[in-house]
């Protein structure tokens, strides 16, 4: 191994087939291979299998309220930024059943679920995304009670990240400080070089098993040319946001939304909120769920049950008596002044990773960064 | 000494009786449901017809007519427990699109002697009549849904039958939003959910069958379809479907029609 520190250190090209021998050698230690696919008419995540499983020579145009694949004028194997799947779908699962009850001769006995043992590899998580992990790390591993159900599969977990090379219309990562390029919380990082000629990657391992991983590829030592053209193509990527209207100004945000929570904006944003939750359910760190009891038409059993719930639910407010958030304004200010403040209050950093899929999920096209620069005073007619 | 099992009975009033087919089409579990609840009247599975009062009524079907009007309310005090099923009980059903005309007019081209229908106005949801312990929504109804109401009774607990969007049943099965992915008109971020995001898993928009969600903003979903370029017409045909008199979307029918919803900001 070379030493960390030196620029050129760790850097590696391993050719676009290559990456297919790298699904296989995590198949073969066991992993459950997860990556991005086709389905629907969108990017997804789920099992691959081969190189073949990737969504190839395609890109996705988004905005708010709309998503729509394209063709690539290349063979690009991740010219696209992120979907409507996050991981959270693997780590946090939509629905889990916690526990089962019977009635037995002494009484209740409990039926405890086994976590399971299996360990996923995720191929092609982006910048954004890999905080978007460490953000539920804090919320679900770090407190007082660690969440058994996202620990034990987070345990294991082997990440293989991608930098974007193109912004989505939505992104707005550099606005957040999480992308587009991969810092920390992977194993293995890729900069995708989509060369016509010389399809490649450059790999730049984040851990010893990442390394270790690597070792098993086939791969050469990355020239600085591979790299510049590496950098130039994250560069391009930061450009494209930084020339987009769509950026957040994080400036002093917990202030100003805490200073505005009578703002006349939240009236006119609830005109439009649609109080579906998909915002929150496509949000990679909303970590919300219930839990829902069940009996059989016996009475003998029961099951416990958790799923995502979403705070602009009534029954997600609901205590005796009541919704406490019985308005669409109360609901759509709650998960934004969490998503944006209260959050730092609470776990020590923004919930919000700039991914952008809270904006082009909107089937109405809400679209955050605007109703901040609205409560901002930046836009026409929004004044408090 | 066996305890005693809480009597059930199923009601018709103006409906297609689809919503009873789903208790007779839930199978194994009707035998569960036999076992625990004495099936004491049920004109459309059984002949025996045992008298009231009843701890359990499921009742179907919306009023439409001067006698139903008035045998709802017998319904109501022969019945301990009282809980509507399907769009037309809750709502008023598909056959309350009669309320946006002259139901006269219906009659006279409908039936060659007019004079022998006797008929209300409107076609209205049995809560408009008597109180009701409880609605399952649905056209029709889901049948793990009405097996989840029946249990919750018989185990003395709330069902769980959420009251939010359809959307979250999308999100909860991983489906790629139709409305966003494709540009296809979806009633889904309006809907109640409940049947577990049929129409959207094969790739359709969501037709509203469970009525309006909680808190439905109709203007502002009517407002992006129209947007997305659906007409005017399309919108009003959508929302009067089998919830047509639900109030989120009769409203919304009402003002898109008259030019006053669907223009964006």
């Amino acid at each position: 191994m070379k030493s960390a520190g030196d620029r050129n250190a760790g850097l590696s090209i391993i050719e676009r087939e290559e990456l297919g021998t790298l699904i296989d050698v995590l198949g073969a230690r066991g992993y459950q291979v997860i990556g991005p696919v086709v389905s629907d008419g969108a990017i997804v995540y789920d099992r691959i299998a081969s190189l073949a499983d990737l969504p190839e020579g395609l890109t996705d145009e988004q905005d708010g309220g709309r998503y729509r694949l394209k063709q690539r004028d290349d063979r690009a194997l991740f010219g696209y930024v992120v979907g409507p799947h996050s991981w959270k779908k693997y780590l946090h699962p939509p629905r889990i059943r916690l526990f089962r009850a019977e009635c037995a001769e002494n009484g209740l006995r409990i039926i405890d679920e086994e976590q399971p043992q299996e360990k996923f590899a995720f191929i092609g998580a982006r910048s954004c995304e890999l905080h978007a992990i460490a953000i539920q790390d804090r919320v679900l591993l770090d407190g007082v009670y660690p969440d058994a159900v996202y620990r034990a599969r987070r345990e294991n977990l082997f990440v293989v990240a991608v930098n974007c090379g193109t912004a989505g219309g939505t992104c707005f990562c550099t606005s957040m400080n999480t992308g587009p390029k991969a810092t920390t919380g992977y194993d293995l990082a890729l900069t995708e070089i989509p060369d016509p000629d010389n399809h490649r990657f450059l790999v730049e391992p984040g851990t010893a098993l990442g390394a270790e991983i690597l070792g098993a590829l086939s791969s050469r030592e990355a020239t600085p040319d591979d790299e510049t053209i590496a950098e130039q193509s994250i560069a391009r990527a930061v450009e494209q946001m930084e020339n987009n209207t769509r950026r957040m100004d994080a400036t002093g945000i917990r202030e100003l939304l805490l200073d505005n929570l009578e703002h006349a904006r939240w009236d006119d944003v609830a005109q439009r909120c649609l109080t579906c939750a998909n915002c929150t359910m496509v949000c990679p760190t909303c970590f919300c769920t219930t839990v829902e009891d069940t009996t059989d038409l016996t009475g003998d059993h029961a099951e416990r049950w958790r799923r995502w719930d979403s705070c602009f639910t009534q029954d997600f407010s609901y205590i005796h008596g009541g919704s406490v958030r019985v308005s669409p304004m109360s609901r759509y200010r709650q998960w934004m002044t969490h998503k944006l403040a209260t959050w730092i209050d609470q776990f020590g950093v923004s919930g919000c990773v700039g991914c952008g899929r809270c904006i082009t999920w909107c089937p109405v096209g809400i679209d955050i960064t605007e109703e901040i620069r609205a409560i901002r005073g930046q836009i026409n007619g929004c004044k408090a | 000494m066996a305890k005693r099992r809480p009597k059930l009975a199923v009601w018709k009033f103006a409906s297609c009786d689809g919503c009873q087919l789903s208790l007779l089409d839930c199978e194994d579990e009707l035998l569960a449901v036999a076992e625990h609840l004495d099936i004491a009247y049920f004109p459309e599975a059984s002949s025996r017809m045992v008298k009231g009062p009843y701890d359990l009524s499921l009742v179907e079907g919306s009023i439409t007519t001067p006698h139903d009007a008035e045998r709802i309310r017998r319904v109501r005090r022969e019945s301990r427990r009282l809980v509507t099923i399907g769009a037309c009980a809750t709502s008023g059903g598909i056959q309350a699109l009669r309320n946006f005309a002259d139901h006269r007019e219906f009659i006279n081209i409908v039936y060659a002697r007019p004079e022998y229908i006797s008929t209300l106005e409107q076609s209205t949801a049995i809560s408009d009549h008597v109180d009701v312990d409880f609605e399952l929504r649905g056209c029709p109804i889901d049948k793990h849904q009405l097996i989840e109401v029946v249990s919750a009774y018989l185990n003395n607990r709330k069902p769980n039958t959420p009251a939010h969007s359809v959307c979250i049943e999308c999100k909860l099965r991983a489906n790629v939003c139709v409305m966003v992915a494709k540009g296809t008109p979806c009633l889904g971020p309006v809907t109640h959910a409940g049947c577990g995001a049929i129409c959207p898993t094969y790739l359709r928009g969501c037709y509203g069958c469970f009525g309006p969600q909680e808190t439905a903003n109709t203007q502002s979903l009517s407002a992006q379809w129209i947007k997305m370029g659906a007409s005017e017409k399309e919108t009003v045909e959508a929302y009067r479907g089998f919830n047509a008199w639900a109030e989120a979307f009769r409203s919304e029918t009402v003002k898109v029609g008259n030019g006053e919803g669907g223009d964006g900001e």
